[in-house]
């Protein structure tokens, strides 16, 4: 055997065991960066399956979709990109699911004299908040709620010049987690999480603010795991599930479909 | 083809390669003529961003620059703001992030210049800046146009720090890379291949210039 052979026979061995495996790449909404790993955990620990996760914003992730990145499952923050997926011959149509709904809540350092309660979303025209940390509208659901939300309490045009866009609603918490914004108008999930739970407070924008995010999931026609890639989204559905994202602030959504 | 970028960003590596120019002359001199046994040291320091991801820099400059660290706070008591998310931010994060694409083609040509003329210069009675000034510059131009060009270049492409600190903020923060990496986020494609285009094109004529200056026709090859 020369040592060419060997080598492919090696790879074989190497791709061959993925597949057997069963091993699903599921690429989610950066909001749930904090809630998944634990639902992935729990989901190993039922059924024996591994997950691999990929976050990023929805529109980041639906754009590597498009340009054949190789995910079985997408998490997104909103319904438009699954659906134009679907559209698109990219996801499978039988499969979209609205899993949650997501929440926009400001959130300030645990040190900000800012008083969330009293002063809610115009605690931004506060002159102490020099940058205002959102997720970037352009690709991000999270941004574009926060964008909407800013309209709807008619502040946009005064604080349009304080906003800084993280990539995605996680970069955009880590600006304020960080000090170097001084508020933020991230994802609840994150507020929630452990990271961020002890480091600040938030006040949560009522949901007529801005379009509900209706998280969908949607498996992908690509995908070669078709079954463990519903399985995956069966278990979402379930009651264990229902209520680790309940734990981190995300609700049920009306059922329309 | 978004121009606000373009010509921020040409502002941003503009401003940052001349400002190399300035603080990497110095450290080339050093580097080239100092005899401590250390020097290693800042060899290695100053190549370092060569190897280490732009997302370490990042990284840095948001963290150990921000408003919770004393060196960040006291730039905000001088400055009124943070580091991040402005344009000094990112000029900062440039310098040195292109630190090592002056500094080495500067070193490598005060280095390459015959000790025999420094030698023969100091004789006439010239002092060490005088023979700096007059013997070791003039023969360095290819490597002084050699590490502006790098540095200008090096900086026009730079994605990763911009992208951890920057805040993409239009005409202050939002350079030609993070403009090409949001057109394709959003499905622009036509857009984002103009601009990939125009940074194709700019960075092939900066480095066209840099080997142009270097050639050498005299070179004779094994095979001849």
């Amino acid at each position: 055997m020369s040592a060419m052979s060997k080598l492919m026979a090696l790879l074989l061995l190497f791709t061959g065991g993925c597949a057997a495996a069963q091993e699903i790449t599921v690429a989610a909404a950066a909001d749930m960066s904090a809630a998944l790993p634990q639902l992935a955990a729990a989901y190993t620990k039922q059924t024996g399956l591994t997950v691999k996760l990929v976050f990023g914003s929805s529109g980041n992730l639906a754009s590597q979709i498009r340009n054949g990145a190789p995910y079985d499952v997408f998490l997104s923050a909103d319904e438009d990109y699954p659906r134009q997926l679907i559209a698109d011959g990219l996801a499978v149509q039988n499969t979209l699911y609205r899993y949650a709904v997501g929440r926009l809540v400001l959130w300030v350092p645990a040190d900000s004299s800012l008083d969330l309660s009293k002063q809610g979303m115009a605690a931004l025209l506060d002159p102490s908040v020099k940058k205002i940390a959102i997720a970037n509208p352009a690709h991000a659901p999270y941004g574009r709620a926060a964008e909407a939300a800013l309209r709807h309490f008619e502040i946009y045009d005064r604080v349009s010049s304080r906003l800084v866009l993280g990539e995605n609603v996680s970069q955009a918490a880590q600006f304020v987690e960080s000090g170097n914004a001084q508020a933020g108008l991230i994802a609840l999930s994150h507020a929630l999480a452990p990271s961020l739970k002890d480091k600040g407070r938030y006040w949560t924008v009522p949901l007529d603010a801005y379009p509900t995010l209706n998280q969908a999931a949607v498996v992908l026609s690509k995908s070669k795991q078709q079954d463990a890639a519903r399985k995956f989204l069966e278990f979402l559905r379930g009651p264990e599930a229902t209520a680790l994202l309940a734990s981190y602030g995300f609700t049920l959504p009306a059922e329309t479909h | 083809m978004n121009w606000e970028a373009f010509w921020l960003t040409v502002r941003l590596a503009t401003i940052v390669s001349t400002l190399l120019v300035a603080i990497g002359i110095p450290i080339a001199y050093w580097l080239t003529y100092s005899r401590w046994r250390w020097k290693f040291l800042v060899e290695a320091t100053v190549a370092l961003p060569i190897v280490l991801p732009p997302t370490v820099l990042g990284f840095y400059v948001l963290v150990a620059l921000g408003s919770r660290s004393p060196l960040g706070r006291w730039w905000e008591s001088l400055t009124g703001h943070t580091l991040a998310f402005t344009f000094e931010g990112l000029v900062i994060g440039s310098l040195l992030y292109s630190l090592p694409f002056a500094v080495q083609p500067f070193a490598a040509s005060f280095g390459a210049v015959d000790p025999k003329l420094l030698h023969a210069s100091a004789s006439l009675g010239h002092s060490p800046a005088q023979t700096f000034r007059r013997i070791v510059l003039p023969l360095s131009k290819a490597g002084l146009v050699t590490g502006f060009a790098l540095s200008f270049a090096h900086t026009l492409g730079e994605f990763g720090v911009v992208l951890m600190v920057g805040g993409n903020i239009p005409g202050v923060t939002r350079t030609i890379s993070i403009d090409i990496y949001d057109q394709v986020q959003m499905a622009n494609y036509s857009s984002a291949n103009w601009t990939a285009l125009v940074l194709l094109i700019v960075s092939f004529v900066l480095l066209s210039v840099v080997y142009g200056l270097n050639r050498r026709p005299w070179t004779v090859g094994p095979w001849r």
